[in-house]
């Protein structure tokens, strides 16, 4: 996924669980963000700042960058990210569509396509913090 | 834990009028080129976006012969093709097989819903894949609005599995627009149809279509093109 939209969708998710728990501020999100979606970071902190500009926010976002671990299923050999070897085409369209490595990759010991991506995937908020 | 991309949904179809999901329970009856098709037709009078959700056999843009990659501006900015804003997954699969599995299926539509930029639109027509899989559950799930064509051939193989997807719509209060049937030769299934919900209307089966695909042009001005347009208008 794209730093904007991701960042788009953290800050406007928080907004509003921050609204649906009476906070009247938020102090500091709490993020962990799965490898996969490969994302820049330095892009994503600054569209964060001027995202939280735009809401009048000001809170401290901590960022955790979770390993993508992958399963076979024929095999039940397990890897991570780093082992397959994508060309920077193919790098690029699992940037935006993590699903994607489904056509691009296959599992490094026994070449088959049904694998499972066990963790490492997606953009979550694991805490909120504020003030009522 | 909450998953971040959800909210931008929302806001990413916000400025939609109408989504229109083209389905039908059975494979083969004609859903790409019908909704590639329709979609051409509104472009004429109506600002029109075309998604492509069929992961396992994407064809619309082998229809539209879309060339274009996407643009990058905060999100993915859809390219014009034939007028229509246009989103498949070959833009990110290229020609390979996308061997996507369920929930992979739900996290690959969250994500291009989350990613798109459709901006403004009358219509978004979605091609959907045969069946009732996690595309329709995702379209009930994050599309409330969403209003469903039901696409079958005068065939008793297609007809008997299409009426069990209209049923399973009706069951989960979807909007149904209607039912198209294509291929039609001398014999046509209208009043069993009509027994089901609306008629929108017959596609005459047009053996000349085979090799237009891939020219809008010769689409819009083949039978088949009128055909489809006539059902277009109805909507």
């Amino acid at each position: 996924m794209h730093e904007w939209a991701l960042a788009e969708g953290v800050i406007k998710t928080a907004v509003e669980k921050a609204k649906e728990s009476k906070m009247k501020s938020i102090d500091e999100i709490d993020l962990k963000i799965g490898e996969m979606q490969d994302i820049e970071l330095d892009i994503f902190k600054f569209a964060l700042d001027e995202l939280m500009k735009e809401y009048g926010m000001k809170a401290k976002i901590n960022i955790r960058i979770q390993k993508t671990k992958f399963k076979c299923n024929v095999c039940n050999y397990e890897w991570h990210f780093d082992e397959f070897e994508l060309t920077e085409d193919e790098k690029e369209f699992v940037h935006f569509l993590p699903e994607s490595i489904f056509s691009h990759a296959r599992c490094p010991k026994c070449g088959s396509q049904y694998f499972e991506i066990v963790e490492g995937r997606g953009v979550w908020i694991e805490a909120i913090r504020g003030k009522k | 834990m909450i998953d971040a991309r959800l909210e931008i949904i929302e806001e990413r179809l916000k400025r939609i009028k109408r989504i229109v999901a083209v389905s039908s329970g059975k494979g083969g009856v004609g859903k790409s080129m019908v909704s590639a098709t329709m979609a051409m037709a509104l472009s004429k009078k109506y600002k029109v976006g075309l998604l492509d959700l069929d992961f396992y056999g994407p064809s619309t843009h082998i229809i539209m012969n879309a060339g274009d990659k996407p643009a990058e501006k905060n999100g993915l900015i859809p390219p014009l093709v034939e007028n229509i804003k246009f989103m498949s997954i070959i833009y990110f699969t290229e020609d390979k097989a996308a061997p996507l599995k369920g929930k992979d299926i739900i996290n690959a539509i969250i994500e291009l819903l989350a990613i798109t930029i459709w901006d403004e639109l009358d219509f978004l027509i979605i091609d959907m894949p045969p069946g009732m899989g996690e595309e329709v559950m995702a379209i009930l799930k994050f599309m409330k609005e969403a209003e469903f064509i039901v696409v079958t051939t005068p065939s008793i193989l297609s007809w008997e599995t299409v009426k069990k997807l209209l049923l399973f719509l009706k069951n989960n209060r979807c909007k149904i627009l209607g039912i198209v049937e294509n291929m039609v030769m001398e014999h046509s299934i209208k009043n069993e149809i009509e027994k089901f919900g609306r008629y929108l209307g017959a596609i005459k089966f047009d053996a000349s279509i085979e090799k237009f695909i891939g020219n809008a042009n010769k689409i819009m001005e083949s039978d088949f093109g009128k055909d489809v347009e006539k059902i277009a208008m109805k909507i």
